[in-house]
């Protein structure tokens, strides 16, 4: 098998720190540490909506914010969000309302932002990794978690959780997926670049078993802060 | 803080401050414990994360290469910017709180700018033609309270250990080389007072600024005044005023010994 640049395995994630509550005037909040990435989450809500005339009357809006730091990035950004970063927050946005409980807060909105404070690829599911968590630290009712990943090829070895490096080369496919757990739903899944079917059905499904992995480190992050006596497999 | 809290702990913080107390026991001109982090966000040319109480600001700097004013020729430039994302705060996604950031920016952006802290022909590389441009770009990770003196420390540290980038043959940026440290030639900060009832404080929280009638914001470097900006309605005496400059100076070396050694147990 062979190695790749950070010596990873072709299955294996980078180093994911997470904490919870790291930004106490929010409801919800979450610090994510992935590789070179940093992100940090935060939720407020459900609360009023404004203009009224946003309100759905059924459910709860989502108003999911997906941006970049001017710094993040090797050639500075502009802070103004670009259509990437509009396309990002719908999807992401999209994602979290097939897992909330929306229909329990009719006429409110939930705001969800994230900033990417580092970036090196992978950045939309390190977000929302991180959002669901924070939306799991605001208490707010829940089907499961999201766990994200990205998975794909480079250099024709099929592999999961792309740097940069890998995201540049040039035979490079990159698939975003994210997925509710542990019902192992996919709520957003999108692709760039240019593959077989077979080799792309290969790609979800590393990227499924990739979620798997970083399922079992939100759990652990949310035991950390809410403890329970017991075993929690029981 | 929902706003329900903010009225209820506002009267609190007003009945205190008769005593001349405050809610969290500290003296009227006592800053809060003061936390920096240097240098810790890789993607950017220089970085800092300060946190000054429960107040934190991110700010990273990046170098663009553009042409110099022609009044500067030979003169690079540097930008100043505070984003108030709703991160933050429950109030920023709902109001428009744009003008804020661009008032509290622009104070810590005047204080370093006209404190000489920076030669700005070390930016030039072509005189009349290419000079670098730095842009300090500040995030509120929790603002509360005094986002314009945790801005201006959070500025001030990352321009302590941004480095200029290295140039290739064609004078464009080699991503992450380095030439040099940038030199700071000053150490200017801003001072924040807000005025509640009859009193002045240093350092507010969030509440604490809820409750205040106007405040008073000074940019000082040892003994010189360098930008002042009054915001909010309200009013100050003169002599309000001219107290405010002598705590502002007696309090320099007080704020500049707690941001330095803050940098060094990071």
């Amino acid at each position: 098998m062979s190695e790749r640049i950070d010596g990873r395995k072709k299955d294996e994630l980078r180093p994911i720190k997470i904490k919870l509550g790291v930004v106490k005037s929010a409801d919800g909040s979450c610090y994510l540490e992935w590789g070179k990435n940093t992100v940090i989450a935060t939720v407020h809500g459900p609360r009023p909506i404004f203009p009224k005339h946003l309100a759905d009357s059924e459910k709860a809006v989502i108003d999911y914010k997906y941006r970049m730091a001017p710094f993040s990035v090797s050639d500075r950004k502009s802070p103004v969000p670009a259509k990437r970063d509009k396309e990002i927050s719908l999807v992401s946005g999209n994602a979290l309302e097939s897992v909330i409980l929306i229909e329990k807060f009719p006429n409110t909105v939930i705001d969800i932002d994230t900033l990417i404070l580092s970036a090196n690829a992978g950045t939309r599911v390190a977000a929302l990794t991180a959002a669901s968590l924070a939306c799991a630290d605001a208490g707010l009712p829940m089907r499961g978690l999201v766990s994200a990943v990205a998975a794909g090829r480079a250099n024709k070895d099929l592999i999961l959780d792309l740097t940069k490096e890998e995201e540049d080369a040039p035979d490079a496919v990159d698939t975003a997926i994210a997925v509710l757990m542990p019902q192992k739903e996919i709520v957003l899944l999108q692709m760039d670049g240019n593959v077989e079917t077979e080799d792309w059905k290969k790609i979800i499904k590393m990227g499924i078993s990739g979620a798997e992995k970083v399922y079992e480190l939100q759990k652990r992050a949310l035991l950390e802060k809410y403890p329970i006596d017991g075993d929690i497999n029981e | 803080m929902s706003e329900t809290l903010k009225i209820v702990n506002s009267e609190n913080v007003l009945s205190k401050i008769k005593e001349g107390k405050r809610l969290d026991n500290r003296d009227l001109l006592e800053y809060r414990n003061l936390e920096i982090k240097v240098g810790n966000i890789k993607s950017a040319d220089g970085s800092s994360w300060v946190k000054l109480g429960n107040t934190e600001v991110v700010c990273g700097i990046k170098f663009t290469i553009g042409a110099p004013y022609p009044d500067s020729p030979d003169q690079g430039s540097m930008s100043l910017n505070l984003e108030l994302t709703g991160i933050s705060s429950p109030d920023f996604n709902t109001g428009p709180p744009q003008l804020d950031a661009l008032e509290y920016g622009r104070v810590a952006d005047r204080a370093i700018r006209h404190s000489e802290a920076i030669d700005f022909k070390e930016l030039c590389i072509v005189p009349g033609e290419k000079v670098f441009t730095m842009f300090l770009d500040c995030y509120a990770i929790n603002a509360d309270g005094n986002l314009i003196d945790a801005t201006e420390i959070a500025a001030l540290v990352a321009l302590e250990n941004v480095k200029i980038p290295k140039l290739d043959e064609n004078n464009m940026i080699i991503p992450y080389e380095y030439e040099k440290n940038l030199k700071l030639n000053t150490f200017p900060l801003s001072f924040t007072f807000e005025k509640i009832g009859d009193k002045i404080v240093l350092d507010a929280t969030d509440v604490e600024e809820f409750s205040s009638s106007t405040r008073f914001s000074l940019g000082i470097y040892k003994n010189n005044i360098l930008s002042c900006h009054k915001s909010k309605g309200g009013v100050f005496t003169e002599d309000e005023i001219n107290k405010m400059i002598d705590i502002a100076k007696s309090k320099y070396n007080d704020l500049e010994k707690k941001i330095k050694s803050a940098i060094k147990e990071n």
